[in-house]
Order: structure tokens, then C-alpha cells, then sequence
């Protein structure tokens, strides 16, 4: 079969011999090893949890280790990120992102935790860093400074652990470039192959910081524009 | 320059680096991935602690433990990993694990194999993956500086005492040097070398152990390297113990158990492996266990059948085979992480402090990387306020590094590694791998050695300078040459058998070799001996 590496700007051929079960990771070993030393891309579990192969498949974030490799497929970088050589993109907006938006224990309550509690931020605290959502999401486009969507679903996963005694601290974080910068595509869901949610967690995080007294600023921008320049009650 | 330097973040590193932190002490953490790529991501069964000591008892923690070391672990380093282990896991849960928790609200509990009780406390089936992430939460809220994608080459040596480390920083390609006051080893194992037969990462190749071997440290019982009882067949993708800890069976093609599915794992790997040398297929089946339970404790495990099986696991049985899993040997450490050279520690998988001994329990190599990755930071710390000298850059060991990276731009590159690498994976597996002979170590042994003479005959067809991934695997393939040698050497040299290292040529366990097998390099040469267990072991 013959597939389509995005490499330098370019997409670059390569054959190579594939069944129903070769993935698209153990292809690019197969290439790196057996054709073109050159070929660059990370690689690791092989099990899909250490989040590391992440690559766009005909267009369409996935990890590489988990997707069998089709004829005629074009594989390319992440999007968003500075790409470093062939497949593999800066990950340093990370720990940037992350921090920035303090997704983190802060303040420990020392409530009990009972098994429904738990389960409230199971799906969230599955995520594996992988970056797909980060590559799909069409905000960084105009916004380089967005939070993105793993960091926020990571901020909710811990607004909604009973262990954390300070909420706010993380809501307040998330104001500018967080939750209202985002338009809801559902891109990031569409792609995560942990079947995690950011869309769905990102209105979840509105709703929160709507408790904390915070509204969507775009709005606020609204109503000051329905200013007509005239007082309707002073003739 | 700095006082700590962790070379290695999964969660022993971080642990380490972490407590490091707490002290004031300043720290760095050099890694060749990025901390979520770490192996620690793929624990998924669970974390040993006794809890509560009405049911179980910190004693029988240890008898589990020692048992399944087949009599050469060392006490005093288990009875530290069993006493702190409570305390281990309500550390993590403070910090924000999200530990499963039982109907009452306390953390939940599973059984595993070679256990007397439920004790293993996890996460549904992604307990490493969580505790690793939770590690990386708390220390990007500690501000500690990370080094990503900065591959250790060596460790840097002056006076018996180690100083700092080289690296190659794999974006730009330079070679930097390190200095620090302490290093701590946390660099993970050597499971690697069986390539396409083992459950582990691509990365887990022994870098740090066979930098610390060229160093002059020593390595410990590198002979023992446990199998995994259920990897997916052909791929070698784990499926927990958990599984089998729930009540799942092992088939073989009639449909007909044939093992205890809860004995230790060298027992049940080989059982299968036998099974299969006969022709017949095996299988994990979970089916009476049914979809709810299956999704509530085994979700990933689940997915994972699924997505590279094919196989619905409440409906279907599940192909499987044995895989090469986790390393017992590594660098020799005392229970609190000293190695033989001044100023260097190790924890997590790279070290052998002797708690796993021939035979790792199920459920107690997280609990080792937390317990011990506190200590190794305890030590760092005493041992960097004892430094007063302030060391001189541009060492030789970092002149030496810098002119080796260039030279392997030169190298002919006629044999080609990666081929190479693949058939060591092979050999490795059918020969030292779940059943052994000397004829058959032997032969590996001297291909392994032919490999090491053709080294420069080697090498690299990529040469850029940046992100040159060609380079990084071809060092890695030369830390593997260097360990494979002492994996093979130490296999013929224990003519017995005893927990994963098992002999047909010596099918029995023989009191004479209770004892610890000991690598180093006199003067350039291997050589492997015996010497009596550190601790007493009278319990």
C-alpha cells in the first residue's frame, strides 16, 4: 500500500507492506527502520495511554499506535504547535497552559470522598495528555494565549473533586483566554480517544463561574452596544 | 550548580522530586520523553498498602512479599516498603489521586496474585496513569524546572563520587553537562531488550543502568526479569492482573482451566508458555463477570481487547500470551537508595534494593516507586548539605561525550542496528526469556558480544543535528548491548532455578545460590559474582 508522510511542507510517498491489524505506528517503525532513517515521530506505550504518537490522520487527530493504517492515507503533524521535525510538535504550551490555569490540588478540604464522588471525576482524570484536542481546536487560530481544552477539562476535574477546598482560586483562572473564549464547536470531543468530553466541561465550567459571579464577557460587550447615544426617559 | 538532579520522570522521579522540592533544596528533572509519556502510565492493576489491620496485617504484607522473592529479598528494604505503604497512598490521595473508593467511602481494594488479602488500592484500571498525573499536577504547581527529551549519556565521575551527568538534548542535538550535589537514578527498566515479546515502551531500554554499570557502580540480580502472564496475543499489550484478581480464568483451547490463575506470576507465565510450546492456544475469559463489573473496574482493559483484538471481553474470550514485563534486577541499592559511588541514588525500576528479589508481587511496583522515591529524595538532601565543594565544568567525561556524539556521525553504518535490535528482541525472548538452558544463554551471549565488535560498524543514516530520533535509538541500542551482555552473563552464571529465572538444565532451587548475583566492570571487564543477601531475613 502507499501512504502520504507530511514532512517539511511536502508530502513525501512511501510503500509498504500492511494487513488489517498493522497500525499506523508500527508502520512509521517499519519506514524509520527498513527505508528512510530520517523519518521522525514519537512513539511510546504502544497501548495508547502514554499520549505520546498523536498525529492528524487524513485530516483527523489520532494516536498512532491505536489506528490500523489504510491505503492512501495521509498522515501529518499536530496543528497548533510549532513542529519540530516531521511528526513531532513543541509540547512546551503544556506546562504553560496548565499551570496557568491552575490545574491542581490547591488546598486540601479533608471531606470524605464516597465512591460517587469519585466517579464525578473519573472520565476527566483519564486523559492522557495526548494534545488531539489541543490540534483541533480552531481557537488557537485567533487566540494563541487560549487555555485549550485539556487544561480546562483538567481545571474542572478538580473544581469538581470534593478534596479541593478552593474553587475559586481555579475559577478566577480561567476567565481570560478560558472557558468564554471557546465557541463550542466540539471538535475536542469528536477527536479525544479517551472519550473524554471538553466541550460538555467547558459549559460545565461557564455554569461554575457563573456561581462565582462571572458572566460571558462577550455578552457584557453586547449589552454596552445596545447604547444609543439618546436618553429614552429624559425628553 | 544545583543540589539535586533526577535523571527519569515517571512517578519515581517526580516523587523524588517532589520531596526535594518541599525542602527548600534546589532541583532539576532530566528527562528523555516527557513525564506523561513515562512507563509508570501503563500500571494499571493497583498499589499495595495495607489499610486497614483488622483484616490483613503489615506482616503478611511482607511474608507476600518475601515468598514471592523466593527467599532473596531483603527484608529491611521490604519491611520499609511495607510500613510506609499506607502512608504512601494516603500521601497520593491527599495530593489529589483519585482513588476508587468502596460502598463505605474508603479506598477500594483488589485482590492480586501471590496475595493473601485485598490490598491493592487503584484507580478502575488506570491507576498508574493517574498517579503519574497527579505527580505532574503537583509539581508544575511546585514550579520544578523539567530538562524533556534530554537523553543521560553518561554519569560524571571524580573521585569515586559522581559530580553530574552528560546529556543530549534531542531537540537541538548539543551535549550539555550537569552538576549537582546529589543524582538520583529514576530512570525505569530493561524489559525493552525483549522488543516485540514485552508489555513495555519503546523507551524502556536501561539507559540509566548501564550508564551507572560504565560509571563503576554495581548491578544487582539483572537475570530476573518477570513475565506477564496475559498480554494481548501478538501484540503484547498488557491486560492487568486485575483481570484475574476480579475472578477472570485462564482457558486453554477445550475450554478447561489449568492453573491456579492467583498464583505468582512466574508460575502462571510459565504454565501458559508451556501450554502453548504444545500447541494449544490460551485465553483470559471474563465473561461470567459480566458488563457492568467488566466497565466499572476494567474499562481500559476492555477498550484495549477491543481495539486490538477485536474482542467484545464480555462476550468472547480473550487471546493471550506471556510477555516480558518488569525488570527485579538493576543497580544495587542499600534501602535507602545508596549505590556503591558517593552522591549517586537510584529508585524506581532502574534500582534493586531487594524488595522484588527473583519474583515481583503484583501491586507492589508503584508502591516501590512512591516509598522509595521518598527516600532516595531523604537521602539527596543529607547528602547535599554534606557538599561544600563547588565543582568545575567542562569535565572529561563532557568532553568525551561531545567528541563521541560527533564521532557517531561517522560511524560506517554498513550493519544496520535496527534489524539487529528486532532479532535481539527474538532471541532474548525464546532463550533467556520463561525457560533457560546454558547452551542456549551461551549462544546469545556470543551474538550479543559479535554485536558489541561490530558497535562502530554501525550507526546512523539520518544526520541532521536536530530531533535526530536515529541517533537517540541508536544510543539506546548500545545501553541495551551493554546490559544484554550482563542480563546473559548473570543467567549462565545462576545454575538454578528460583522465581523468573527458571533452568531446565537446573530445574530446582539450590540454598547455595541464595544469594545476590553482582555485576560491575573491573577495569573495562564484566564480571558477575555472588554475595550473601544484606539483611539477615529472620522475620
Amino acid at each position: 500500500m502507499k501512504i502520504e508522510i507530511l514532512r517539511d511542507d511536502k508530502f513525501v510517498s512511501y510503500e509498504l507492506q500492511a494487513d488489517n491489524k498493522t497500525t499506523i505506528q508500527s508502520s512509521l517503525i517499519n519506514i524509520k527502520s527498513k527505508q528512510d532513517n530520517t523519518l521522525t515521530f514519537r512513539c511510546g506505550c504502544k497501548s495508547g495511554v502514554c499520549g505520546s504518537c498523536a498525529v492528524r490522520v487524513n485530516g483527523i487527530e489520532k494516536l498512532a499506535c491505536k489506528t490500523i493504517i489504510q491505503d492512501g492515507d495521509k498522515i501529518e503533524p499536530l496543528k497548533n504547535s510549532k513542529v519540530i521535525r516531521d511528526l513531532v510538535t513543541e509540547l512546551e504550551n503544556e506546562g504553560r497552559t496548565l499551570k496557568a490555569s491552575k490545574a491542581f490540588l490547591k488546598e486540601l478540604s479533608g471531606k470524605s470522598i464516597s465512591k460517587e464522588d469519585e466517579k464525578i471525576i473519573d472520565i476527566q482524570s483519564n486523559c492522557i495528555l495526548c494534545h488531539s484536542c489541543y490540534s483541533s481546536c480552531p481557537i488557537f487560530e485567533v487566540n494563541e494565549n487560549f487555555l485549550g481544552p485539556f487544561a480546562l477539562t483538567r481545571v474542572l476535574r478538580y473544581v469538581n473533586d470534593k478534596k479541593e477546598n478552593n474553587i475559586k482560586d481555579k475559577i478566577d483562572a480561567i476567565q481570560t483566554n478560558g472557558v468564554w473564549d471557546c465557541t463550542l464547536c466540539g471538535n475536542c470531543t469528536m477527536v479525544c480517544p479517551e472519550h473524554i468530553d471538553p466541550k460538555t466541561d467547558i459549559m460545565n465550567l461557564r455554569n461554575k463561574s457563573a456561581q462565582f459571579g462571572y458572566s460571558d464577557p462577550n455578552m457584557a460587550a453586547f449589552d454596552s452596544g445596545m447604547d444609543f447615544g439618546f436618553n429614552p426617559n429624559s425628553f | 550548580m544545583i543540589d539535586v538532579l533526577v535523571v527519569g520522570s515517571g512517578a519515581a522521579g517526580l516523587t523524588c522530586a517532589l520531596n526535594v522540592k518541599n525542602s527548600g533544596k534546589s532541583i532539576k528533572i532530566l528527562s528523555k520523553t516527557y513525564p506523561t509519556h513515562s512507563q509508570t502510565t501503563q500500571a494499571q492493576g493497583g498499589m499495595n498498602a495495607v489499610i486497614d489491620e483488622e483484616i490483613d496485617t503489615i506482616d503478611h504484607h511482607i511474608e507476600d512479599t518475601l515468598k514471592s522473592s523466593h527467599e532473596i529479598g531483603e527484608l529491611d528494604s521490604i519491611r520499609r516498603l511495607c510500613t510506609q505503604a499506607k502512608q504512601c497512598v494516603e500521601w497520593l490521595d491527599n495530593i489529589g489521586v483519585p482513588f476508587s473508593r468502596d460502598e463505605q467511602g474508603g479506598i477500594a481494594q483488589r485482590k492480586l496474585g501471590g496475595a493473601k488479602y485485598a490490598r491493592a488500592c487503584y484507580s478502575s484500571d488506570y491507576t498508574g496513569l493517574k498517579i503519574l498525573h497527579t505527580l505532574y499536577d503537583n509539581c508544575l504547581k511546585e514550579d520544578i524546572e523539567f530538562l524533556n527529551e534530554h537523553m543521560m549519556l553518561n554519569i560524571i565521575v571524580e573521585n569515586k563520587k559522581a559530580i553530574g551527568v552528560t546529556a543530549l538534548n534531542i531537540v537541538t542535538g548539543e551535549v550539555i553537562e550537569i552538576l549537582a550535589k546529589s543524582i538520583v537514578l529514576a530512570t525505569g527498566g530493561y524489559a525493552g531488550i525483549y522488543n516485540n515479546f514485552t508489555t513495555n515502551s519503546y523507551a524502556s531500554t536501561g539507559d540509566g543502568i548501564a550508564a551507572a554499570l560504565r560509571a563503576g557502580a554495581k548491578l544487582k540480580n539483572m537475570e530476573f526479569v518477570q513475565f506477564h502472564p496475559t498480554a494481548l496475543k501478538d501484540s503484547n499489550i498488557l491486560i492487568s492482573e486485575s483481570a484475574r484478581g476480579e475472578g477472570g480464568y485462564l482457558v486453554d483451547s477445550n475450554g478447561e482451566r489449568f492453573v491456579d490463575e492467583l498464583k505468582p506470576r512466574d508460575e502462571v507465565a510459565r504454565a501458559i508458555y508451556e501450554k502453548m510450546q504444545s500447541g494449544e492456544d490460551v485465553f483470559l475469559d471474563v465473561r461470567h463477570l459480566g458488563l457492568e463489573k467488566i466497565q466499572e473496574l476494567m474499562p481500559q482493559e476492555r477498550e484495549l481487547a477491543m481495539q486490538f483484538c477485536g474482542v467484545k471481553m464480555e462476550e468472547e474470550l480473550i487471546p493471550i500470551n506471556p510477555a516480558a514485563h518488569y525488570s527485579m534486577g538493576g543497580i544495587q541499592t542499600d534501602k535507602d537508595c545508596g549505590t556503591n559511588l558517593r552522591s549517586l541514588y537510584a529508585c524506581g525500576e532502574c534500582a534493586d534494593n531487594g524488595v522484588h528479589g527473583a519474583n515481583r508481587l503484583g501491586g507492589n511496583s508503584l508502591l516501590e516507586l512512591i516509598v522509595f522515591g521518598k527516600a532516595a529524595a531523604k537521602s539527596a538532601i543529607a547528602n547535599a548539605d554534606m557538599i561544600n565543594d563547588i565543582y568545575k565544568p567542562n569535565t572529561k567525561q563532557f568532553l568525551n561525550d561531545t567528541n563521541f556524539i560527533k564521532a557517531v556521525y561517522h560511524f560506517t553504518n554498513q550493519i544496520d542496528f535496527y534489524e539487529k535490535k528486532e532479532f535481539m528482541g527474538k532471541i532474548f525472548y525464546k532463550n533467556i526469556g520463561l525457560f533457560r538452558t546454558d547452551l542456549n544463554i551461551k549462544a546469545v551471549l556470543s551474538q550479543i558480544r559479535q554485536w558489541q565488535k561490530e558497535f562502530t560498524f554501525m550507526g546512523i543514516g539520518d544526520k541532521s543535528k536536530e530531533y535526530n530520533r536515529n541517533l537517540a535509538d541508536f544510543i539506546e541500542f548500545g545501553n541495551m548491548l551493554e546490559l544484554s551482555e550482563v542480563i546473559a552473563v548473570s543467567a549462565i552464571s545462576r545454575c538454578e532455578s528460583r522465581g523468573a529465572h527458571f533452568r531446565l538444565d537446573h530445574p530446582f532451587e539450590v540454598e547455595s545460590y541464595r544469594k545476590n548475583t553482582i555485576a560491575w566492570k573491573e577495569d573495562g571487564t564484566l564480571v558477575v559474582d555472588f554475595y550473601e543477601l544484606e539483611s539477615s531475613n529472620e522475620n
